[in-house]
């Protein structure tokens, strides 16, 4: 009955849609990573860790999963640069006395920067671990990822890389958790506090967990 | 009087929507705490009209915080300082003697400066066209208890319904985005039951409008519902996304 009725993913509430779908998929996709590296912490050589990443790297779920996930981080990365976009064409002249943090959180304000921080990471994360790994697969013999966790993080540099990634991923989640439920349209008096406490407390453990990772390598604390 | 200040106010002065604006300075003396902010402006304007300069063009009707007109973008913060108040409502006992003050217009592409601080604000009347209201024969109001409405949803209706359209909300959000006030338009009616027979169409064709006028989007940082004089809730916003989304499952 409308003309000016478009498609629903190039509207606003569509593309924010997709938005916080992904963010939540990616959100689902650290709980399974943090868990995997998590098997550093039995300290047994990285023998339990290594089992764990075969397991990841052969399993054919795991490999149509892994496919979704990129999908999942692209259309999350994309989404962002064309809302970010037109979020900078909707004010094209700027105040001369910019909101400071009275009305809102600085981290829920740089959304953008945070998450361009964390693709940074991602591309030398990927570089580390996942790249090698995939030339063993296709070379078709087994990996020691448990042996490349501790050359890379022998390197102080790649430790302080990892916790400015770790660090950005912490505020990116604080307020993107909440955030992906507030845009699904879940806001409700009794649960909406809950999704905010699980948000916080989420965000802090899986940043001090991953953030644990490099650190306790670095200081060969696992052996 | 003991107490009065002397301040220094840097506006926005643009002749026209086509010209460039720039902060000129201007100096007023003796203003009482007890004035309200555009009483201030009042007297800024009396100075200039006295000495042959062109008055500041501003946006003010009621001063009384209903009408939603004083749209002003003051040190960093729609409608100054305070939360929750509207321009009129804001008094120079937030100010201390000496304090310099910007004072900026709206700034979003969907709300052309008009001159100096006064900006269009007729997207928005555009978006209420396309679906902010009901449509009703017109007669005697039946009585008022022939439709049982829950008390919580007359409430969260009343709540979204104080929404004056000042346009803070848009002028706070770093996306200029105009989502809690299209949300306060959406739920209102959304929740009563005279709003069913439109609630579909509504909810798609003032998205759809709220899009085309070339308002951001929403990040969710919250920063409109603190500013907003009427305190419009985020869950509105909320509301407002499912009514889309099952408008868009429906049709």
């Amino acid at each position: 009955m409308s003309t000016t009725s478009g498609k629903f993913l190039q509207s606003s509430l569509g593309k924010k849609l997709l938005m916080g779908l992904t963010g939540l998929f990616l959100v689902s996709f650290l709980i399974v990573h943090v868990s995997i590296n998590a098997c550093i912490y039995f300290n047994d050589g990285g023998a339990t860790f290594n089992a764990a990443a075969h397991f990841m790297a052969h399993n054919p779920v795991i490999r149509v999963v892994e496919i979704g996930l990129f999908v999942g981080l692209l259309a999350h990365v994309v989404q962002a640069l064309v809302l970010t976009m037109q979020n900078n064409k909707a004010r094209p002249v700027k105040y001369a006395v910019p909101a400071g943090n009275v009305s809102s959180k600085w981290y829920s304000r740089s959304m953008g920067v945070l998450g361009s921080l964390l693709l940074i990471f991602l591309v030398v994360h990927l570089a580390n671990f996942w790249v090698p790994t995939k030339q063993a697969v296709f070379a078709g013999h087994e990996h020691d990822t448990f042996a490349g966790l501790k050359e890379v993080f022998a390197k102080w540099y790649f430790v302080a890389l990892y916790m400015v990634g770790v660090l950005s991923l912490g505020y990116h989640l604080l307020h993107g958790f909440q955030s992906a439920f507030q845009t699904l349209g879940l806001n409700h008096k009794k649960y909406t506090p809950m999704i905010k406490s699980v948000g916080f407390w989420f965000s802090i453990i899986i940043t001090l967990l991953f953030a644990s990772m490099p650190i306790t390598m670095h200081l060969g604390l696992i052996k | 009087m003991s107490g009065n200040m002397n301040l220094t106010l840097k506006v926005w002065r643009q002749k026209n929507a086509k010209a460039t604006g720039k902060l000129e300075t201007y100096k007023v003396a003796d203003i009482s705490p007890d004035m309200s902010f555009l009483e201030m402006f009042d007297v800024l304007n009396e100075q200039l009209i006295t000495k042959g300069d062109e008055p500041i063009a501003f946006d003010h009707d009621c001063r009384e915080g209903i009408c939603g007109m004083c749209s002003m973008y003051i040190n960093g913060r729609a409608h100054g300082p305070k939360s929750a108040i509207t321009t009129c409502q804001l008094h120079m006992r937030s100010f201390k003697d000496g304090d310099t003050i910007v004072v900026e217009p709206w700034r979003a592409a969907a709300f052309p400066v008009i001159k100096d601080l006064t900006v269009d604000r007729s997207a928005f009347d555009r978006i209420i066209s396309k679906g902010g209201f009901i449509s009703v024969n017109t007669g005697n109001a039946q009585d008022a208890n022939c439709l049982p409405i829950p008390k919580t949803d007359a409430d969260a209706s009343f709540e979204a319904a104080a929404c004056i359209g000042c346009g803070a909300c848009v002028a706070t959000c770093k996306n200029s985005s105009a989502m809690l006030f299209v949300s306060a338009k959406i739920s209102q009616l959304a929740l009563l039951p005279q709003g069913q027979v439109e609630r579909i169409s509504r909810a798609k064709n003032m998205v759809a409008q709220m899009d085309d006028e070339g308002f951001g989007n929403c990040t969710n940082t919250g920063a409109c519902e603190v500013e907003c004089p009427k305190g419009i809730s985020l869950e509105n916003i909320a509301r407002m996304n499912r009514e889309f989304f099952v408008a868009n499952i429906k049709e």
